[in-house]
């Protein structure tokens, strides 16, 4: 028995100390947390798909952590003084994967494909675009049905990447042919997507590994172990419950940024019949719901107090953030007053969460809290397509969701409040936000447009079609040899810069 | 597991009526004994949990958040400062409630399908067998996850979801008996002499086939506490905040490092418990066939 | 020979039929819009439209039906709705990775479960008969997905022996490949390990009674002869045959066992289509499956029928 118990701790030990297979020295493995799904830029939907396609297509724009926008195919671009014509110049070195080159031609094929396809889900990016002119090839010429300030940022995402023309009429998403600094090699549902150094790109040398091998990984708690066993050199989005015990960990940096969007909860004012009940209906309920919480309290029980508090749907230290709208205290007393103002003690109502652990913990807080105010949480748990469908029908009272965010203030409130937007699931409507929205939209001057959006918060915080709980920041983990990550709000793994000491 | 275990052994138990002497020989069965005592202990467990001055299941305490076990908290706390030993006894209440219930639901679709089947033979048999067959086919756990997906997650309709996915097995089972009974010489002895279908069924036949219900549905419950944990472990299962042992394994799971205790304690009693139903069977069994003695 | 299995095979297609039929009903009634997901956080509505249209969900569900019978009679099983590959690949590509977890599985229930089987036979009513039916019982009544957590825990994150998820083919990386299996595949076998080791038991206890096994103990053979020679071989022919009929087992414990170790093969294949409403992916893989399944049963009956002679004629 002895002998055995010596024989098995010895071939563990072999197990463990053999090094993980040699991966050749230049191959990163980045750990994601969903599958993406149709790696088509013009058909892609998820976060996930964003990150690969970092590596694998380029875009017109980029922007930097600061959220300034910098050159990538666009070396330049400008506004015409009506603000109805997008000039950009393009760079005349870059080259798709299948070796053809990169001209305004190519760029215009990839707008009008984005902007036509049954299929895309860029639409609603470039609805502003009303023709597309390539003049020379070098000259792109974006000519707009109205101002459109949130353009350019569209540009930096998706709507702004390119595939090879030819590809176009090929089945893009069993292979992607773009102009990235990574090319597609293979994909393996639910397992890894492999990408090779394309060694023809214009910024080549900025790339050190010749391979990265995007690997998803849904458990927080496995992905982070493989981190740690060394089968991974970067993960992305580690539990905040996971961070102290990572930051513990010699063998690992930890690295975060606060996110572009928001989290909270969805009211359904005006959506059919489940939005005739107290909370629905009188806007006082509302306001006692959100000041019976404790946001602090929320972040500290469920995120080891790593996120931030919020009470805006922009991100901690974002430019259009409101002075005036500072994450309240606490204040029962007064959620209880405002209960009796609207003529009751205690109301029931009815919270969607999306039935995972870490959103059904965040709304057993809440009915923790509201309970004190009178107001009685009943939680209901679905899944999360059944959740938005329910959402968008306008069966729901209260739903706990949030908004991954994007660069422009507009597309993290536009779709949410404004009377058409396709958010809108509360059916909210109020003529002065929509007019308040719909004109910051045009405005290319920044303080001119806050002005707006400082206008719209005044009667939103007060109406509260939405109850805006904290923003999640993003958490990487690295192993402690990574060099040159550059963290961004977006939430992305921009690769050039990246190496192994 | 279980279930497969016991079809292929109470097939060949052969429906023989219970005769006087069952009860002595239960009790003399040491694993009906010990897995008839932990089943006890669960069921006060369950029974007694509102009873008991425990700490309320679902009071949160934001100060006391994933503590290990200490002497205020025997098994620690959860991810809202909940007491680990409450929700342990609440859970119990999930867990046995979904075995009886999908029991029940399986019994109350397979008796008299499998007594249809059984009786009549020909067209009947050739319809009910076939549509047996390919529920059989798609596979148990997946049956249950697609059922329980689309009545929407909840503890009622997992538990009805596990019910049906078992429905296939008790009308097999319960065919099979049929079919044996009907061949014995009392039987057509009773046909001979004119006796009338429905009486038949119910007077000699049903009796007959029910020892071999009563083992196999206690087997079940062993098999439907696991499919219930394995719902809620997927988020189909026992809604938050109301717990379930499953259900506090699902969120037990992303605090492995950070909480172990919380793993530990939901998963020692789905496999007690479990145990208990397993043995409790086996003893059944043995008891209920004479054959083994 | 021939006829057993030609009538199995034409019985198997309205099994087939009917189980597929019930699949597509009862995913047309799972709540939720697999549009609502693919159409993006934006969720245009003119986007939806145009995506039910594609892919013909407004038509009647018989419609429907028919048209995806239609398609899979031609071996096409369409495209998932989620990344847009076909179905048919992305089960191809599923299917070796399950087979992988499955065969080691089986590999270690039958190296544990038969020889203890054997012993606890031999030395009925002894301790070792009795701790090793406890030790199966309890392996029977132990969840599958708690017991690979708890491993995890303590051979992953505590003792950092080995990776905790993952896969790798054995013929491609045969040493990563192992250290990957280990886990899930000793999860997944320890059930039919106990399971194997009551049939053995039990099947080995009745062929020890039998008559011939008596007559060649009074002949004065060994003990061991005895066993190995003749009891063995008669008590293995149910066993192999029960262990072809654990296929449906062995795939209902691959989805927690592979939701657990995240392993990408078919279990997980098929909870994530369902939670993505994937409806052409879980089609083709309840297809699958239930082909598999009466594939399994086929085999088991044949087998039993050839180490049966008896039956032959019959």
């Amino acid at each position: 028995m002895k002998l055995l118990k010596v024989a098995i701790s010895a071939a563990a030990l072999a197990l463990a100390t053999i090094p993980a297979l040699a991966q050749a020295p230049s191959t990163l493995r980045i750990g994601v947390q969903e599958d993406p799904d149709m790696l088509d830029p013009h058909k892609a939907r998820t976060f996930v798909g964003r990150i690969v396609f970092m590596g694998l297509c380029d875009r017109l724009l980029d922007i930097t952590p600061e959220l300034k926008l910098v050159p990538r195919l666009a070396t330049e671009w400008g506004f015409s003084t009506d603000g109805l014509t997008l000039t950009m110049k393009l760079r005349s070195d870059a080259k798709f994967h299948d070796g053809e080159s990169f001209n305004a031609e190519a760029a215009k094929a990839n707008l009008e494909r984005a902007m036509t396809l049954p299929d895309s889900l860029r639409k609603s990016e470039l609805a502003s675009v009303d023709k597309v002119e390539a003049p020379d090839a070098t000259t792109l010429v974006l000519k707009l049905k109205r101002p459109d300030a949130t353009l350019l940022a569209q540009l930096t995402d998706r709507a702004g990447m390119m595939l090879s023309p030819k590809s176009l009429s090929g089945d893009v998403t069993a292979k992607p042919i773009c102009s990235g600094p990574y090319k597609f090699v293979e994909r393996v549902q639910n397992d890894r997507i492999v990408l090779d150094k394309f060694k023809e790109h214009w910024e080549a040398d900025k790339y050190s590994f010749d391979r990265i091998i995007y690997r998803s990984i849904p458990d927080t708690t496995v992905r982070l172990a493989n981190l740690r066993s060394g089968e991974l050199d970067i993960l992305e989005r580690m539990a905040p419950t996971d961070v102290k015990s990572a930051q513990g960990d010699k063998s690992l940096k930890v690295m975060s940024v606060a996110n572009l969007g928001y989290q909270g909860i969805t009211v359904n004012t005006n959506n059919g019949e489940a939005a005739k009940q107290p909370i629905g209906l009188d806007k006082r309920i509302r306001q006692a719901l959100s000041l019976s919480i404790d946001r602090k309290v929320l972040n500290d029980a469920v995120f080891d107090g790593l996120y931030e508090p919020m009470l805006q749907p922009f991100n901690p230290g974002n430019p259009y953030l409101s002075a005036d709208f500072p994450v309240p205290p606490r204040d029962v007393a007064k959620a209880k007053a405002l209960m009796k103002a609207a003529g009751t003690e205690k109301i029931s109502v009815e919270l969607f969460v999306t039935n995972n652990p870490v959103q059904a913990q965040v709304g057993q807080v809440i009915q923790a809290m509201a309970q004190e105010a009178g107001i009685d949480v009943q939680i209901r748990s679905t899944e999360f397509a059944s959740q938005l469908r329910d959402q968008q029908q306008g069966k729901f009272q209260l739903s706990l969701i949030g908004w991954s965010g994007r660069i422009d203030p507009d597309g993290n409130i536009h779709a949410f409040v404004t009377t058409k937007g396709n958010q809108n699931d509360g059916k909210y409507s109020n003529p002065q936000v929509d007019k308040e929205l719909d004109e910051a939209r045009t405005i290319y001057e920044p303080a001119a447009r806050k002005k707006h959006y400082d206008a719209a918060q005044k009667i939103l915080q007060d109406e509260l079609p939405i109850i805006y709980l904290y923003n999640d920041k993003r958490y990487f983990a690295l192993r402690a040899n990574m060099q040159g990550f550059v963290i961004n709000p977006d939430g992305m793994i921009r690769l050039a810069g990246l190496k192994r000491s | 597991m279980a279930s497969l275990d016991s079809i292929s052994s109470t097939g060949s138990a052969n429906g023989v009526k219970a005769r006087p002497g069952v009860l002595s020989r239960l009790v003399r069965n040491k694993s009906a004994l010990i897995g008839g005592s932990i089943v006890l202990i669960f069921v006060l467990m369950a029974v007694l949990a509102p009873v008991l001055l425990l700490a309320d299941p679902f009071k949160s305490n934001f100060l006391a958040i994933r503590k290990p076990p200490s002497e205020l908290y025997w098994f620690g706390t959860d991810e809202l400062g909940r007491d680990q030993v409450t929700r342990l006894f609440f859970g119990a209440r999930a867990s046995l409630l979904a075995g009886i219930v999908s029991v029940l639901i399986a019994v109350a679709i397979g008796l008299p399908f499998g007594l249809l089947a059984g009786w009549y033979g020909g067209w009947v048999d050739i319809a009910i067998s076939r549509v047996t067959e390919a529920l059989l086919a798609c596979p148990f756990l997946i049956l249950a996850i697609a059922f329980a997906a689309v009545l929407g997650p909840s503890l009622t309709n997992a538990m009805i979801a596990i019910g049906l996915s078992a429905v296939p097995i008790f009308i097999r089972l319960i065919r099979g008996q049929v079919m044996n009974v009907k061949a014995e010489d009392f039987v057509e002895g009773a046909r001979a002499v004119g006796a009338r279908d429905l009486r038949l069924m119910f007077r000699h036949v049903l009796p007959n086939t029910l020892s071999p219900i009563v083992v196999q549905s206690t087997l079940f419950m062993a098999q439907a506490i696991i499919l219930e944990a394995a719902l809620s472990f997927l988020g189909l299962g026992q809604q938050p905040p109301a717990p379930s042992w499953g259900q506090m394994l699902n969120v037990a799971k992303n605090f492995m490092e950070q909480a172990p205790w919380m793993s530990v304690a939901p998963g020692v009693c789905i496999f007690l418990a479990v145990l208990g139903f397993n043995l409790l069977g086996d003893g059944l069994r043995d008891a209920l066939d004479p054959k083994e003695n | 020979m021939a006829t057993l299995i030609l009538r199995r095979i034409l019985i198997a297609i309205p099994t087939l039929f009917l189980v597929s039929l019930f699949v597509f009903a009862l995913q047309r009634a799972l709540p939720g819009d697999p549009f609502l997901v693919i159409a993006g956080e934006e969720r245009d509505p003119e986007v939806i439209a145009r995506l039910r249209e594609i892919y013909r969900m407004d038509d009647p569900i018989f419609v429907q039906f028919f048209a995806w019978l239609g398609q899979v009679v031609q071996g096409d099983f369409g495209r998932s709705l989620r990344t847009g590959e076909p179905v048919l690949g992305l089960i191809l590509q599923k299917l070796p990775v399950t087979i992988q977890l499955a065969t080691a599985s089986i590999l270690i229930a039958i190296s544990i479960g038969i020889p203890i089987g054997i012993l606890a036979a031999r030395r009925k009513g002894t301790l070792v008969d009795y701790s090793a039916s406890a030790v199966a019982l309890s392996g029977l009544s132990i969840p599958n997905f708690w017991f690979g957590i708890m491993l995890i825990l303590l051979v992953s994150v505590h003792l950092k022996w080995l990776p905790a998820s993952g896969y790798e083919s054995i013929f491609v990386h045969p040493w990563e490949a192992i250290k990957r299996l280990i886990m899930p595949a000793f999860v997944l076998g320890n059930g039919l390990a106990a399971f194997l080791m009551r049939h053995t038991r039990s099947a080995m206890l009745e062929v020890l009674r039998s008559d011939y096994v008596r007559t060649a103990r009074a002949k004065g053979l060994d003990e061991d002869t005895v066993v190995h020679r003749h009891a063995l071989r008669n008590a293995l022919v149910p066993i192999i045959t029960l262990t072809t009929l654990l296929f449906g087992e062995l795939l209902a414990g691959a989805v927690l066992t592979e939701q657990v170790f995240t392993i990408p093969g078919f279990g997980k294949l098929i909870v994530d289509a369902v939670f993505n409403r994937d409806y052409g992916v879980v089609q083709g893989v309840v297809l699958c499956t239930a082909i598999g399944f009466i594939l399994m049963n086929l085999i088991a009956d044949i087998l039993y029928v050839l180490v049966n002679p008896r039956l032959r004629t019959g």
